[in-house]
């Protein structure tokens, strides 16, 4: 048991830290570097608690492909190191918005945990974790009896937020060549040349 | 206390074992790539250093030990330095759980194939990291297609692997070998093996997708601004993500360590023999692909993996759902 909790105050530690540095450090790529590491150490007190499903997952979703966007957005834009930490800056135009924000947030969870409700028969199907079935089949089991409703609703969600982003970010340009990879493929020499015989000190014509 | 000890010594000295045969085994595939490559060509390839040119690998290696570590003035020195250092630790932490035989494995895990599956996707952080890190615009924008390219590629293999999953009923890199005894996947799932094997050519930025250091654009893309072991850390920790993707191949489709048919003289071969003889014949495949092949155009790569793979894995993940369910095939699982 020792080894266990070793491990356990050394991935909390990390956890710990690495939320505070995504929050505190000057450098936006650093904060993203942070939160990756956080993630990772996230997902390892997941595998640690016996719900590897779950820490995999996280890795799988967020580290390898959520935090790679969110790399790439801030390396793109190129925000600048702040000179001044956001607190003592003169422009603290961020400060109201952040509150009233984080005061909302505060709020819904109040709203959430103080009105949550178990299932009715939330014991007996909380005695499936002492079976001897792995992690991922329990969670199968009651995700797609019990949950399936709920389950499919969120897959709906997310397809209308992807639907919705393309629908944002797409633009008809006019006047663009476009690219047809079968008529590209498709050409022969027969087709794509012409040969013609050039008298000399006289040019060719070349109508197209 | 001691017993801990014990134990964590034990753990130790089994990650050493597994260690030092594929760091040799990596230096080994350099050397029949080069090989391959040359003969393809109708060139000898290495073959002055040791025997048949076999050292070759290590003189080289030894040459970028002694070579000076280059830092760029304006690099951020942190991210720098450590960028080969994940590719190269990535690459070789996801062998921990392939299994060489029946119970020849590091750790035998409930959820193997998502542990690999993760750790070859945390293998995109490597490269940015190393393009950003560099401060100069080559191996930045050969990091970002890098990584468009990787993300890409790893939804599509995503989906081939549920397929497995789908006929296999668990995520355990043991049963899905044991469930291949009578029939390997490559048979009924030979479409997917064949996209597999180009993803993971993609997702290894192997050629004929070798575009994040398409020289001839981006002069060395990502690794431009390296030079001595920290390329060559790149450079191993490139060929032991190829080794890997051959392990999962085999596994997920030509039945890991089990014989090609069951019968008396091939049985009695050792499982990992044919483990690292399945191995071998994929890297073999990615070897001459590397030499014949000509290399993709950006659009037509995005092209391929979105517009032609993502859709026909899909299709087919359909196929095989509906082909298990009408003849009453699905896996029952253990409950």
């Amino acid at each position: 048991m020792i080894v266990h909790s070793i491990f356990f105050y050394f991935f909390s530690i990390i956890a710990i830290f690495s939320s505070l540095m995504v929050i505190t450090s000057r450098s936006t790529i650093n904060s993203v570097f942070f939160l990756i590491l956080d993630f990772i150490s996230v997902g390892c007190l997941f595998i640690m608690v016996g719900a590897e499903f779950l820490g995999m997952i996280l890795l799988i979703v967020y580290v390898g492909a959520v935090a790679v966007l969110f790399l790439f957005v801030v390396m793109m834009l190129n925000v600048a190191e702040q000179k001044q930490s956001w607190f003592i800056g003169k422009k603290s135009t961020h400060i109201p918005t952040g509150l009233i924000v984080s005061v909302l947030i505060l709020l819904e969870l109040l709203v959430v945990v103080g009105g949550w409700k178990y299932k009715e028969d939330v014991m007996s199907s909380s005695t499936l974790v002492l079976s001897n079935i792995s992690n991922t089949h329990q969670l199968g089991l009651v995700m797609y009896t019990d949950y399936i409703l709920y389950f499919q609703l969120a897959g709906v969600v997310l397809l209308l937020a992807m639907i919705g982003a393309i629908l944002l970010t797409f633009r008809e340009r006019v006047g663009v060549k476009k690219q047809s990879y079968l008529n590209q493929i498709s050409r022969s020499p027969s087709t794509a040349i012409e040969l013609r015989e050039v008298k000399s000190n006289e040019g060719v014509k070349i109508d197209d | 206390m001691i017993e801990y000890l014990q134990f964590l010594g034990q753990e130790v000295y089994k990650i050493f074992f597994l260690l030092i045969p594929i760091l040799v085994s990596v230096a080994m595939i350099v050397w029949l790539d080069r090989r391959v490559w040359g003969l393809v060509q109708k060139r000898k390839g290495p073959n002055v250093v040791g025997p048949f040119g076999l050292f070759q690998t290590l003189a080289d290696a030894l040459k970028y030990i002694f070579k000076e570590i280059i830092i760029p003035a304006s690099a951020n020195k942190t991210v720098f330095i450590l960028a080969p250092i994940v590719t190269m630790t990535l690459a070789l932490v996801a062998w921990a759980v392939i299994p060489m035989s029946e119970d020849l494995v590091l750790s035998d895990i409930n959820v193997g194939v998502l542990y690999l599956f993760a750790v070859s996707s945390l293998g995109v952080y490597g490269i940015i990291m190393g393009g950003w890190a560099s401060n100069s615009k080559y191996p930045f924008l050969g990091a970002i297609r890098s990584a468009a390219q990787m993300v890409s590629y790893e939804v599509s293999i995503g989906i081939i692997i549920i397929n497995v999953l789908l006929c296999v009923g668990s995520l355990n890199l043991k049963d899905i070998v044991i469930a291949q005894k009578e029939l390997w996947y490559v048979v009924p799932l030979f479409p997917m093996f064949v996209i597999f094997f180009i993803s993971a050519l993609a997702e290894t930025n192997r050629p004929p997708f070798d575009l994040p250091e398409a020289e001839a654009e981006l002069v060395a893309g990502y690794q431009t601004e390296y030079s001595g072991m920290m390329y060559a850390m790149f450079w191993l920790g490139e060929y032991a993500n190829i080794l890997l993707m051959c392990a999962m191949g085999s596994i997920l489709f030509l039945g890991g360590w089990l014989p090609i048919i069951n019968i008396y003289p091939l049985n009695i071969v050792p499982s990992p023999i044919w483990m690292i003889l399945k191995i071998l014949f994929l890297f073999l495949l990615f070897a001459l692909v590397k030499a014949i092949v000509p290399r993709y155009r950006y659009d037509q790569l995005m092209r391929l993996g979105w517009k032609v793979f993502l859709p026909f894995s899909l299709v087919y993940l359909v196929l095989t759902a509906s082909f298990l369910f009408y003849f009453d095939k699905l896996p029952k699982g253990n409950f």
